[in-house]
């Protein structure tokens, strides 16, 4: 199977008086429609991965290639356009915009393309935020809704633009259990629906263990890659 | 362009307050630049009027000995087929002749001014000047308001001039006029043309032209203008400009202390604008960090806030222009001088104003470069680690 992104030999430094290594020669790669997820200790280094698998940090030797395209030699305009159509983001701390509503922060990742919004557009944002629930709240400011709420909202908008892959920082992190069950479940089923790869970062590991491919860093290295 | 446009009129709606206030700010920057503008050109204007509005501003005087034009219909001619014509609004042929009026209490003497009142009347509104008795006709004179209360004269009465030939000439007096400058009062009499010509024997002859041109500030290059076309023997071209440059002078280092005041009035606005924009970037850094995660390129980042500037640029300009407006009225209602007429009139130069809107939204777009700078600078790396 082909892979939708892939790091080769990703070394990544913070700092620039007292360096620190947060990366060590990282070789890590995930196959089109997988479900996987990444698990470590708060500091581990795998926050730094995903965003490096994201494009929004750059390795400080190594090469990061999305989709096939080598990005390292990309500029920042050309990351942007592959971001806004390859890739979704699911953060911990869910980042609507506030002065925006449900409806149009899911509709955001289209309109960044400077693209009008047509009537099949709205149409898949309203399927999206049906599937995730929250099409009685779909109108209400990002300010006005609950902690699960917007979080599905931020999947929603993850999704919209059809990407290749979805990465996914602590998606669940401030959700209570039974809220953090249901969002985990509905990713794991957009997965199958949609054949939409998945990357979850997560310091849980029974959530990890319902995933298909488990990776575990430690200090900025791999430890275990478990595939099921 | 539409999605930077469209998150910044969001942002600005979203944060109603804080936009007032912007707008409020520039508003009033605004507004006293442009009332200060309009006043000092009001204030300019009043003055240039009263001192050289009812006065010859370009004047044709005879170099001759004895101080008179002969063929002066062919000189007129001459000035009405010339270059500058458009730009001269009146033109009006006088002969002044020093006379002396004899009465039983004294012998003042006085400049006799003939002319043609038709001609005369667009240069010194003389009709409305004449505040008893009517327009002289031939063997007729008017009498200035402070000679003719010094010497208590009457309408009809009938004086006698005497010229420095000795040659005297017996006048009516058919009214009293006021200049509004007493010493004019006291030393003018004026008649019509032939009237002067017959009282110092000089038929046919004027002493000088006098001319109004439409602006002032031209008189100059006006006057250099018909020295250059007339062809005529004994004349020099004289204009206001060169015979007041202390009211120019005056008049300059009034323009530049309030194009001062106005310069620096404007760079504490931008300043203004341009620190609450930087404060509204950081205030918006997780939006932005989350765009740009999503998408949004450096460009369109930056563009948000240059947007936001012009927007409320345009709210600021809008606004302060109505309001320096409303100071400006309301100055010129409420500040009246002892005859019940405004101190500083007003004068709605509409150029000013748009440049004063069109300054006051180029200000703030400048003023929001160092935040959409900023913006385009922050990385969504930053906010994401920083939660």
């Amino acid at each position: 199977m082909d892979n939708i992104v892939e790091l080769r030999d990703v070394n990544k430094f913070y700092g620039t008086a007292v360096q620190a290594q947060v990366l060590f020669d990282i070789d890590l790669s995930f196959e089109k429609g997988s479900f996987n997820s990444i698990i470590g200790q708060s500091g581990s280094g795998k926050s730094t991965l995903l965003n490096i698998l994201g494009t929004l940090d750059r390795p400080t030797s190594g090469r990061v290639l999305v989709d096939g395209k080598e990005t390292s030699s990309m500029k920042n305009t050309e990351l942007a356009a592959l971001r806004n159509k390859t890739i979704g983001f699911i953060f911990q701390f869910h980042y609507l915009l506030p002065e925006f509503t449900a409806l149009e922060n899911v509709l955001m990742p289209f309109r960044i393309g400077n693209r009008s919004v047509s009537k099949e557009v709205t149409e898949r944002a309203n399927e999206l935020m049906e599937i995730v629930g929250i099409d009685q709240v779909k109108n209400n400011l990002a300010t006005r809704m609950s902690g699960g709420q917007q979080q599905r909202t931020a999947i929603a908008r993850a999704l919209l633009n059809n990407p290749r892959v979805v990465l996914a920082d602590e998606p669940t992190g401030n959700l209570d259990s039974d809220t953090s069950e249901k969002v985990f479940g509905m990713l794991r089923e957009i997965n199958e629906r949609f054949g939409t790869t998945f990357v979850i970062v997560t310091h849980d590991r029974r959530i990890a263990e319902e995933t298909d491919r488990i990776v575990e860093i430690v200090d900025g290295r791999i430890r275990m890659d478990l595939k099921k | 362009m539409r999605f930077a446009f469209s998150v910044a009129a969001r942002f600005l709606l979203s944060s109603k307050a804080q936009t007032m206030l912007i707008i409020l700010g520039i508003s009033i920057g605004v507004s006293v630049q442009l009332f200060i503008g309009l006043l000092i050109q009001g204030l300019q204007e009043d003055l240039v009027n009263s001192t050289i509005g009812s006065s010859s501003q370009v004047t044709i005087v005879s170099t001759r000995d004895d101080r008179s034009i002969v063929d002066w219909e062919d000189l007129v001619k001459q000035i009405e087929e010339s270059s500058v014509k458009p730009q001269i609004s009146a033109i009006s042929p006088v002969l002044e002749s020093p006379v002396f009026i004899t009465s039983a209490s004294a012998v003042p003497s006085v400049l006799l001014r003939g002319f043609d009142f038709g001609a005369a009347d667009a240069i010194y509104g003389i009709k409305d000047r004449i505040y008893q008795g009517r327009q002289p006709e031939e063997g007729e004179i008017l009498i200035g308001k402070e000679l003719a209360e010094d010497l208590g004269f009457s309408i009809d009465q009938s004086i006698t001039i005497l010229t420095a030939e000795g040659r005297t000439t017996e006048l009516i007096i058919s009214g009293f006029f006021d200049l509004r400058v007493a010493s004019l009062n006291r030393s003018w009499v004026l008649g019509t043309l032939s009237t002067a010509q017959v009282v110092s024997e000089r038929e046919g002859q004027v002493s000088g032209i006098e001319m109004q041109v439409s602006d002032v500030f031209e008189a100059d290059s006006i006057a250099a203008g018909l020295t250059e076309t007339l062809r005529f023997e004994g004349i020099r071209v004289d204009n206001w400009k060169d015979q007041n440059e202390q009211l120019l002078s005056g008049l300059q280092g009034q323009s530049i202390s309030s194009l001062m005041i106005q310069v620096f009035v404007i760079i504490a606005v931008a300043l203004g604008i341009s620190s609450i924009l930087v404060i509204t970037v950081v205030q918006k850094s997780r939006q932005i960090g989350i765009l740009k995660a999503m998408g949004v390129t450096d460009r369109t980042a930056s563009l948000v806030f240059l947007f936001e500037g012009a927007l409320i640029g345009i709210g600021g300009a809008v606004v302060g222009v109505l309001l320096g407006l409303g100071l400006s009225v309301a100055f010129t209602t409420f500040a009246l001088g002892p005859d019940g007429e405004p101190v500083v009139g007003l004068y709605l130069n509409y150029g000013f104003m748009a440049l004063s809107g069109l300054i006051a939204f180029g200000a703030s777009v400048i003023a929001a470069v160092v935040p959409a700078r900023r913006s385009a600078r922050l990385t969504p790396v930053e906010v994401i680690r920083n939660g």
